[in-house]
């Protein structure tokens, strides 16, 4: 039992189906993201088969199911940053991070987020990371800006 | 009300309330269907059958919408039929053309679809997908690539078993079905009946098949390879060989067994025979001693694993009986065994059932003895039906033989377990013998006979007014339980099976498998009881020789050490 996940169940007693996103979210908002634990408890809670909030949960863009990591990285794949590459940014990443989108590195440092639109357009292609922003992104300089947090680490 | 409806010009009549699919149907027409599902709630979702009718500006689904009256419609237009090909032209444009390989080739509905649509050539060519097969599961293989996201799979999971173990996943042209969190079936909360496999138009979804061993096996002079077949396979198995449904072939299966080299031919029925000795007897001390009531059924894997995953409040009502297939199984290695003179190690012990859940129960820990499984493989109906094709054996040809002695000798009683009821109907007739003393006048109890989810009896034995519930689709079950936790007390004795309308209609039976096979195959059992001379499990001359020789009697030490089990909570999600 988790009791951050039975903290938002108690704000929701006797309900339906009709509460499981804002449950979701409050529960991605405390834990970061969906664990399996949690959407079994969200389950039990609700009367719901956990393959059918899997289901929605999957529908949905907003909700993760991997813990972050340490630096969570967004890569845009709006209109203006496609329009300058933002495909080749992302592949480039997933190959350098040697993971997907969707998915945590396995020292839990970097995870990679595919998001439609940041609002910066006129820096495209960009990318944002625990939200410092990079601007005009390419294939080249994608190990450099990896380099640098990787070098934070390092200090701490 | 009576409608009056245009139809291609012809004027048909209609009932009020009914969609334009069903008026259709009544009439001798159609439209083809894809997602649609008899008996559950249209969905309107794959639009294969829609049709043109006048004064509206669209496509209307024929599944979904009311008929009025007046209405005229088109079913074949050419915007209608262009529409249609359209949606298979896109169906088949990420599709693995992998036709030959399949399973499923020449029994696909999508195969069927281009052919009746005229589709000869590929106009639309999409990216192929590259989702995985998932094995995982003892009894059912997915292969999400083929699916068409039909939907029909995660509806008959949900609305008649209650048990939602898949579900479409991801979103727009991503989405696929599998489990919560993508873990395999095996993890999932499946119980393994199949249900998925009888409605998947393509080769989505398939039995775990075990033929590649038994042919190993029959080719092994070492081994003694036996057979059993379950009370359903011999009124089923005739439609995969051009009979007509519902048809006994049962002395030809024999024949074919022994040209494809079992040794040894056994009928489940004989072990049915055997289940109801220790079921009606466990029945009959429940209720003198005030155990555990109301007892249920334990015949049926698909129910048992779903008992322990989401009624395991129940499990002490379960009765402790191993299902047939394992009380089989399990004399044969031991019984059989001893009386042959063979080592049970030497022996290779296939089943050929109407399920697939059965491959998980075979598989299952409890199902041992000394590490050495009761059953070593299991055929679903149509494997057998492929099993039989590849030893080239021509079914109508087969001259009728009988199965081997002494387990291969029935009562009718054990018979009638392959339809939904039929359980029940044998461990009264058997239960009423061991209470009274006494033949039942009339053997007959039409009450629990039928297709119907549930069904419920009272009968009087002696003095007691016992009450009997039957019901088929776990989702029935899933209502009874729930009824039963609340207090009801008038029932004493529950049988439950997995597939609507019992083993006739298991998920390892024939492909295309309807309504009217289910009556033939169900009237066929009744009607073999009719006609058979033994019609109760303790009238078996081979059963009783059984308990003489080597059981004692039924609930004795040997009975609890071969042929009863114990059952687990499950965790799963």
């Amino acid at each position: 039992m988790n009791t951050k996940v039975q903290e938002i169940l108690e704000k929701y007693p006797n309900a339906g189906r009709d509460s499981l996103i804002p449950i979701l979210q409050q529960v991605q908002e405390k834990l970061g993201f969906l664990s399996e634990e949690s959407v079994v408890e969200v389950s039990k809670h609700l009367k719901l088969p956990a393959s059918k909030i899997f289901g929605v949960a999957t529908f949905y863009n907003q909700f993760r199911f991997n813990q972050p990591g340490k630096y969570h990285v967004q890569v845009c794949r709006g209109t203006a940053c496609h329009v300058l590459g933002s495909a080749t940014v992302l592949s480039e990443i997933e190959k350098h991070l040697k993971v997907k989108a969707g998915q945590t590195t396995k020292d839990k440092l970097f995870s990679i987020e595919v998001v439609a639109c940041i609002g910066a357009c006129g820096l495209a292609p960009v990318i944002s990371v625990n939200g410092e922003f990079h601007a005009k992104v390419t294939a080249a300089s994608i190990a450099a800006i990896f380099d640098e947090y990787r070098n934070r680490e390092e200090q701490i | 009300m009576n409608l009056t409806v245009e139809v291609n010009n012809n004027i048909i009549n209609a009932k009020q309330g009914d969609t334009i699919l069903d008026a259709l149907n009544q009439n001798g027409m159609g439209v083809p269907t894809l997602c649609h599902m008899k008996g559950l709630f249209p969905t309107g979702s794959c639009r294969m059958c829609v049709v043109e009718v006048e004064g509206r500006k669209n496509l209307v689904t024929a599944c979904s919408e009311p008929v009025l009256d007046g209405m005229k419609i088109k079913t074949h237009s050419a915007r209608v039929i262009e529409s249609r090909k359209t949606i298979v032209e896109l169906l088949l444009s990420n599709h693995p053309d992998d036709c030959l390989y399949c399973e499923r080739n020449g029994s696909c509905e999508l195969q069927t679809l281009s052919e009746d649509l005229n589709i000869r050539e590929r106009r639309i060519s999409g990216n192929k997908n590259n989702y995985k097969l998932d094995v995982s599961s003892a009894s059912i293989v997915r292969d999400p690539a083929k699916c068409i996201l039909c939907g029909r799979c995660v509806r008959v999971c949900e609305e008649i078993e209650g048990v939602s173990a898949i579900e479409f996943v991801g979103r727009g042209s991503k989405t696929f079905i599998d489990t919560a969190f993508n873990h395999g079936l095996n993890l999932s909360t499946c119980v393994n009946c199949g249900q998925c496999i009888m409605v998947c138009p393509t080769g989505a979804l398939k039995e775990q098949p075990h033929i590649a061993e038994i042919k190993d096996m029959l080719a092994d002079p070492e081994k003694t390879v036996v057979v059993q077949y379950a009370p359903s396979i011999s009124v089923s198995l005739a439609e995969e060989f051009g009979f007509k449904p519902g048809q006994n072939i049962i002395g030809k299966m024999n024949a074919a067994l022994r040209r494809i080299g079992f040794n040894f031919v056994f009928d489940t029925s004989f072990s049915a025979d055997l289940t109801i000795m220790e079921e009606a007897s466990e029945l009959v001390h429940r209720v003198q001693t005030g155990g555990t009531l109301p007892m249920v059924t334990s015949c049926c894997p698909g129910w048992v694993k779903y008992a322990e995953e989401f009624q395991h409040d129940m499990l002490p009502n379960l009765s402790s009986c191993k299902s047939p297939q394992q009380m089989m199984g399990a004399i044969i290695k031991s019984y059989f065994a001893e009386t042959e003179g063979i080592a049970p190690e030497k022996i290779y012990s296939v089943s050929v059932m109407p399920c697939t859940a059965k491959k998980f129960e075979q598989q299952r820990e409890e199902m041992t003895q000394n590490g050495i499984s009761d059953v070593d493989a299991v055929l679903t109906t149509r494997e057998l039906a492929r099993l039989i094709r590849l030893y080239g054996i021509d079914m109508q040809m087969m001259e009728p033989e009988l199965a081997d002695s002494p387990l291969g000798t029935r009562s009718s009683a054990g018979k009638i377990f392959g339809a939904s009821g039929g359980v029940m109907e044998a461990a009264i007739r058997t239960a009423h013998y061991f209470i009274t003393g006494k033949e039942m006048v009339k053997f007959q109890v039409r009450g629990v006979r039928g297709l119907q989810g549930r069904k419920e009896a009272k009968i009087k034995i002696g003095d007691l007014d016992v009450g009997v519930a039957v019901v088929s689709g776990l989702k029935n079950a899933e209502i009874l339980m729930e009824e039963i936790r609340n207090g009801r007390n008038d029932i004493h004795f529950i049988e439950v099976m997995a597939c609507p309308g019992g083993c006739i209609n298991g998920g390892g039976q024939p492909i295309g498998t309807d309504e009217e096979a289910l009556k033939a195959r169900m009237e066929t059992l009744y009607d073999i009881d009719e006609k058979d001379a033994i019609k109760v499990s303790h009238k078996n001359p081979y059963i009783k020789e059984l308990y003489d020789k080597f059981l004692g009697k039924p609930l004795g030490h040997k009975s609890h050490e071969l042929l009863h089990t114990h059952y687990q909570k499950r965790e799963v999600n």
